[in-house]
């Protein structure tokens, strides 16, 4: 670790290393552009003979499917190597500088069109199966990596090999920031396009699970580029200040997604998606923040959600004369799951150490386990055993009407939008609690508690309290999601309670949104819940294998990127500094998130 | 928790701060500490040395709550200490630890901040409502947390993680978040391991500028020129009993002490003689110091 005494001296003027394929810098650096042309081209030539093939990729000029995220893969390409050619209006793209920017683009379009000739190839049956256009776009995505290959790495990187095309710059230069408006245009032209995303992936039709695939491929290598080109960096520092408007931005765009289907199938996902995700962002109070573990977690939904059904004035509720107003119901789910987290997390967590994961996994599968019982034979009759409380009905609030379509100007709101709505509310609440709760004295207790517990009992923090207030706070931000979950779906049912299992919600679901998303932020389990909910329902095929693939999925992200997707930035360094306690890592250490200059 | 100690400086200079009585903390067969009292007045630099496993850690461990001490009683000016840690930094004793136990993974600031908590009162409530009260309360704390920051010279660190700070300011650090909590009795291990002779000097300055605060200061210390440079009075821990107390003049020279630290107290026990090899190694060391010292 000496290397790294002088961390930032940009070594401009050292002589830059070789590429990894030994062809003239010019000629390396033309290959990578013309490699994005060719396949963007080649996007309006059939790729194949036969409609059989996911999407239909065989009309002259009318690129479907595969072929336009070859086109968007290519887009980035040329963007990247015009830049590098210094072409005005696209130096932009590139603030590190950095060489890997382009190989990450051009493998983003290598990736997708090969990918997309091997399933052709192997499912139709033999090479026979591509017509002239999708050679042309392999060859577009071979030449683009091949020119990458050959250009010179800065001196300052230290890997080599191919892991030296991968690594990110160790310096961006902070750029001199555009006027006010001009950063809000960017910040909604970025939210825009997070929708443009969003909603082509959720669009995907299931029974096109390649398109899907690609369409995993081109957005996590494209934003690899992003990432490796410095420009997130830039975002995240351009957004640090504008910091409402950013997320008033996101909340408008999740608003306006459902004007954006026409199917209310995808509104469906879509209200699903933001249950789990609103229910994983609480569970990240209790394990991100206080760093407790909590394997039962999905119970406290189970509560909520009974406890509505229960009120609910269904015909299958045992109190099916009572029907409370919505908000009620809302109180009263919230307060059943805050009772069950108090009576769980009152004689657990005094304890130290791991009694709680091991008290909750039980919690949970009591929950489900009675549930089940109390059907009136082997329990009390007040959840109605495995048949569970169905025919919930459906909500009226203020006289809007939830089952009903609502037409407004030209669009549709169906039944499932309507509930995205109101869950968007409640995801709203969760949000500005979480944030609200993380940057306080009782959140930066928690954090102290996650720290180091005798530490900060050693500081006048009384562990239990703030744990026990961690942990109810999480039970009860469930339980207010329950309930919306219990309307949504029509009814509630004892299977979905349970700790693993193949479709959410389940515990491990859960607690793997929070991980593979990133402890201790609020993004992180919005987009890991969104992962972990679209990629099953979309790849059908996986069926079987899906709880495989998931272990398999989160081995390889804890291999690679423990500290998750979106990385808190504490939690970036604690996984990557390697025991260089005494060594100052200025560049990582100035864009301080969320902590406001003190004295102010 | 309707404890009324206030921080404020007493009235009489020589109150007492700190009556350890009959301390005694058994582990097992163990008995690391034997049956230690000591006393410490207000204004006062009380020194703690003693050799390596001599119980010095385990007795704060028992003044700060960490251990419930098997037998005897810790009373902090007047009042009996229950052991609960956090119901002992409300009262009025803040510490250290001598393998630094900072919040890694918060900022600086955050760290200090952390120390407030007991001197502040906002819950969940009041954070999610964020009214006036709430952030005046916090403004107030970041002021003076500010302040603890300029005053141990970290100021400029303020936004840096802790864990990337050198070693040197982190145990400057401990020493802010343990005043955050307003004491009126600070409990310092081995504040200065680790350190060079630059920065152990300036710790000794940081030392002296706390007791002028009013600050009481128990420490634990090897370096013997350390110690007796500082302290008022200073107390010999060996195989968890106390041996001598009493200025360093007394101390120093007492025989008793430097046979303590040159006769190892694991003589008998043959399993450790590299340890106490070093431990003999280290006592002259401290011996050579004390005589240089004394000249
Ligand atoms: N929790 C514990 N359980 C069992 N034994 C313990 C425990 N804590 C301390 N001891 C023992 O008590 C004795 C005194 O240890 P202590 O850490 O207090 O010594 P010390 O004077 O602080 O030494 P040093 O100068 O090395 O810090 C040692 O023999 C140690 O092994
Ligand atoms: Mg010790």
């Amino acid at each position: 670790m000496t290397t790294i005494i002088e961390p930032t001296e940009p070594a401009v003027a050292a002589t830059p290393a070789r590429g990894l394929l030994p062809l003239p810098t010019g000629l390396a650096k033309a290959l990578v552009p013309a490699g994005g042309l060719i396949t963007v081209v080649s996007a309006f030539l059939p790729w194949t003979w036969t409609s059989e093939f996911a999407g239909d990729l065989t009309v002259y000029g009318y690129p479907a499917g595969l072929q336009t995220l070859a086109i968007v893969a290519g887009v980035l390409a040329l963007a990247y190597g015009l830049g590098e050619h210094g072409v005005p209006g696209l130096r932009w793209t590139n603030p590190g500088k950095s060489p890997n920017a382009l190989f990450l683009a051009a493998l983003t379009v290598f990736a997708v069109t090969w990918y997309t000739g091997i399933a052709i190839t192997v499912e139709l049956g033999g090479l026979v199966n591509l017509e002239p256009g999708g050679f042309i776009a392999m060859a577009g995505g071979l030449i683009g990596v091949v020119g990458a290959l050959g250009l010179p790495q800065p001196a300052d990187n230290e890997a080599t090999g191919l892991a030296a095309y991968v690594a990110k710059p160790a310096h961006v230069p902070d750029a001199e920031l555009p006027g006010a408006w001009i950063q809000r245009l960017i910040l909604t032209a970025a939210v825009a396009l997070g929708l443009v995303v969003f909603t082509y992936g959720i669009g995907i039709d299931p029974a096109e699970s390649e398109t899907f695939i690609g369409f995993v491929l081109l957005v996590a290598i494209g934003a690899w580029t992003l990432n490796t080109s410095g420009l997130l960096a830039r975002y995240s520092r351009l957004s640090a200040g504008h910091r409402g408007f950013a997320t008033t931005m996101a909340f408008v765009a999740a608003v306006i997604f459902p004007f954006t289907q026409s199917d209310d199938h995808n509104a469906n996902l879509g209200v699903n998606i933001l249950i789990f995700a609103t229910v994983a962002l609480g569970l990240n109070i209790v394990v991100g923040l206080t760093g407790l573990l909590d394997l039962g977690y999905v119970a406290f939904l189970g509560v909520g959600a009974y406890a509505a059904a229960l009120v609910s004035g269904s015909e299958f509720s045992r109190f099916s004369g009572v029907h409370v107003p919505f908000w009620g119901a809302a109180l009263i789910g919230m307060g059943a799951s805050l009772v069950f987290g108090v009576l769980i997390g009152a004689p657990t967590l005094r304890l130290r150490g791991d009694y709680l994961a091991i008290v909750t996994l039980g919690f949970g599968e009591i929950f489900r386990i009675a549930v089940n019982n109390m059907d009136g034979s082997s329990g009390p009759d007040i959840t109605n055993g495995p048949d569970g409380i169905t025919n919930v009905p459906d909500l009226k609030l203020f006289g809007f009407d939830f089952a009903q379509a609502h037409e407004i100007g030209p669009f549709t709101i169906g039944r499932f939008a309507n509930y995205f709505f109101l869950m968007l509310l409640f995801t709203a609440i969760v949000v500005l609690v979480f944030t609200r709760a993380a940057d306080s004295r009782i959140g930066r207790s928690w954090v102290a508690i996650r720290e180091d517990e005798t530490a900060a009992t050693a500081m006048g923090i009384n562990g239990f309290r703030v744990k026990l207030v961690a942990f109810a706070l999480g039970a009860t931000l469930a339980g207010l999601a329950g309930t919306v979950y219990a309307h949504e779906t029509y009814g509630v049912v004892p299977n979905p309670y349970q700790f693993a299992g193949a479709a959410p919600p389940n515990s491990a679901f859960l607690l793997a949104a929070v991980v593979l998303g990133g402890m201790g932020t609020v993004g992180g389990p919005l987009l890991g819940a969104s992962l972990l909910y679209l990629i099953p329902e979309k790849l059908g095929f996986l069926k079987e294998y899906e709880l495989l693939a998931f272990g398999v999925a989160l081995i390889l992200l804890m291999r690679f990127r423990p500290e998750g997707i979106i990385s808190d930035s504490r939690k970036k360094l604690e996984f990557r500094a390697t025991g260089q306690m005494d060594v100052p890592d200025q560049t990582t250490l100035e864009p301080a998130t969320g902590v406001a200059k003190a004295g102010g | 928790m309707t404890t009324t100690t206030e921080t404020t400086a007493d009235t009489t200079a020589t109150a007492t701060v700190l009556k350890a009585d009959g301390v005694t903390m058994r582990f097992g067969g163990l008995t690391a500490v034997r049956d230690v009292s000591l006393t410490v007045r207000s204004g006062e630099i009380v020194g703690l040395i003693g050799p390596n496993g001599a119980g010095k850690t385990t007795f704060f461990n028992c003044l700060t709550g960490l251990y419930v001490p098997t037998e005897g009683r810790v009373a902090y000016k007047g009042t009996t200490l229950p052991p609960k840690p956090h119901l002992v930094t409300q009262a009025g004793i803040a510490r250290t630890f001598q393998n630094i136990r900072l919040f890694a993974n918060m900022t600086v600031l955050e760290n200090v901040l952390v120390g407030r908590h007991t001197r502040t009162k906002e819950g969940l409530w009041s954070a999610l409502l964020r009214g006036p009260g709430f952030r005046r309360a916090e403004e107030a704390s970041r002021a003076r947390a500010m302040e603890l920051l300029e005053f141990t010279g970290l100021a400029e660190k303020a936004d840096h993680l802790a864990r990337n700070l050198p070693y040197g300011e982190q145990r400057k650090l401990e020493i802010a978040r343990a005043l955050a909590s307003e004491p009126g009795l600070l409990l310092l291990d081995e504040p200065t391991a680790g350190m060079n002779p630059q920065e152990t000097r300036a710790t000794e300055e940081l030392v002296f500028a706390i007791r002028d605060k009013g600050i009481a200061v128990l420490v634990i210390e090897h370096d013997m020129r350390f110690i007796f440079n500082l302290c008022d009075r200073v107390a010999v821990l060996v195989q968890g009993q106390k041996l001598v107390e009493g200025t360093p003049d007394v101390v120093q020279a007492d025989e008793r002490v430097i046979a303590a630290y040159i006769g190892s107290p694991m003589e008998d026990s043959p399993e450790d003689e590299a340890l106490a090899e070093v431990q003999a190694a280290e006592a002259a060391a401290g011996a050579a110091d004390t005589q240089e010292d004394a000249k």
